[in-house]
């Protein structure tokens, strides 16, 4: 199979599932703005989002294209440092015109992960996967880190609740704002990049999508960091 | 007055393929700035040699920036921090007096150190075998209006062309990859309707083999472009990936 025989087929699989996660954190943030509007319209897209099976099968996919992703993220960096020897230069300056990101994608991709894990068990953990074990009530005592509410005994259907008690905790909202930066450092390159490796560049359009995946990504992160700190000064 | 500099060199010197290598200081003084690079490490071979030491070993072939044989990995960029040249084409007058100048082989995988700074290039002749070539005789140049080719198309060809196979890119590539010379190599040929016949073929034939000779994945940090010292563009590797994916999608 030349997706994972081929270096070329390797990297497709990197900007294919690359750009799905992209599309998955613009759903992502879209939903999250609805809480600055309206709880019962959140809520409302938390229900629809609950343990149905469209959801259900929604987060398998997505669950299926985040491990892809990782897995040949370090499939390919073994490679790649097999591949440059055991050698460094010992002097090493970066040329001209080369991102930092672009060297650093995999530190990026774990910060990225990192932190995935931890929003997961504040949110996904007490939601949907209490649905699926068919509980009404969140079970975790606390946002972890102390200060924020008591959430044992908010229903799993109430999203809104454990958005307003995540952010009051300024800790947490630091650690997510750090998480949307390095989520923009690695997707200032990885749009751009999955687009080159899909072939879909060339002198003229180099430039275009830089600019594309700067400006997309930018709105993104601050979508995402504007609800955090809403919240957390709504708290307050 | 031509400027004269003083600085101290330090080399990388390897025994051979085998040995552990080390950097060994070398104080030159009293070098003009008219002095090429290359013609800098004459000088402290011939002193060398009068001393009764081994000379340092470095690549070199035409000094005129267009065989591809010279390398060396100056202060931290291949071919020198000047951009745009090789080294055979730096000269002395673009360092401060007084400085260290490390000088450093290509290190990658792909390239191994024969001795001191002269590492085995035969990897990208057995790419250039595995289709970099059109394999019918296409006869003598045609009348220019014979076969009509876009100016813009042929000056593409013709910058793909300009690739020397000297190495840099994959020296400067983290991940040791060889994608942009393999994509200027392929691009030359797919460009034009010559090549175009066997665009596929040749594709997936030359990234095999760059594979198999333990080349890295690219990435795209865009590092080989920057330092290719004949300016080769980047969208060259995306036009390798699409030749390369139509062809896959075809089989």
């Amino acid at each position: 199979m030349w997706l994972s025989s081929s270096t070329v087929g390797r990297k497709v699989v990197m900007s294919i599932s690359g750009l799905f996660l992209i599309l998955f954190l613009t759903f992502h943030m879209s939903m999250n703005l609805v809480a600055l509007f309206s709880a019962e319209g959140y809520n409302a897209v938390c229900g629809f989002l609950g343990a149905n099976w469209y959801a259900l099968v929604g987060t398998l996919v997505l669950a299926f294209g985040m491990f892809v992703h990782i897995i040949y993220a370090f499939w390919l960096t073994i490679q790649n440092r097999r591949a440059r020897g055991n050698v460094r230069y010992a002097v090493v300056d970066k040329p001209k015109g080369v991102e930092w990101a672009s060297q650093n994608m995999l530190v990026l991709g774990i910060i990225v992960i990192g932190v995935a894990c931890f929003h997961l068990y504040h949110f996904w953990y007490n939601m949907q996967l209490q649905e699926i074990l068919g509980k009404e009530t969140a079970d975790v005592a606390a946002c972890v880190l102390g200060s924020a509410n008591d959430l044992s005994g908010v229903s799993v259907h109430d999203g809104y609740s454990f958005i307003v008690a995540t952010f009051s905790n300024p800790v947490v909202v630091v650690l997510y704002l750090i998480w949307f930066v390095a989520i923009w450092f690695h997707l200032t390159h990885g749009f751009w990049s999955a687009l080159h490796t899909l072939g879909w560049n060339n002198d003229i359009w180099f430039n275009r999508w830089k600019t594309i995946a700067n400006i997309y990504t930018t709105l993104l992160c601050l979508g995402f960091a504007v609800v955090a700190v809403a919240f957390y000064i709504k708290s307050l | 007055m031509e400027k004269t500099i003083n600085f101290t060199l330090r080399v990388w010197r390897q025994k051979d393929a085998h040995s552990k290598g080390y950097f060994e200081d070398h104080k030159m003084e009293g070098i003009t700035g008219d002095t090429s690079f290359l013609e800098m490490l004459d000088i402290l071979n011939e002193r060398l040699v009068r001393e009764h030491k081994e000379p340092i070993v470095f690549d070199h072939d035409c000094r005129e920036g267009i065989c591809g044989m010279c390398s060396l990995y100056v202060n931290g960029h291949p071919h020198g921090p000047e951009g745009g040249c090789t080294t055979c084409q730096l000269f002395m007058r673009k360092f401060e007096n007084g400085s260290v100048i490390t000088v450093e082989p290509w290190r990658s995988a792909g390239f191994p150190v024969i001795k001191d700074l002269m590492v085995d290039r035969t990897a990208y002749d057995k790419i250039m075998q595995a289709g970099g070539y059109v394999s019918v005789n296409t006869g003598a140049a045609q009348d220019a209006n014979a076969i009509l080719i876009p100016k813009k198309v042929a000056d593409e060809a013709m910058d793909a062309a300009s690739c020397i196979g000297c190495g840099a890119c994959v020296a400067a590539c983290k991940n040791g990859s060889a994608m942009l010379f393999v994509s200027a190599k392929v691009s030359q040929l797919a460009l034009l309707p010559q090549g175009k016949v066997e665009a596929a073929r040749r594709a997936k034939a030359m990234v095999a083999k760059m594979e198999e000779l333990g080349f890295g994945n690219c990435t795209n940090t865009g590092a080989c472009a920057a330092e290719c010292p004949k300016c080769v563009s980047l969208s060259n590797i995306a036009r390798l990936n699409r030749e390369f994916i139509k062809a896959k999608l075809k089989d």
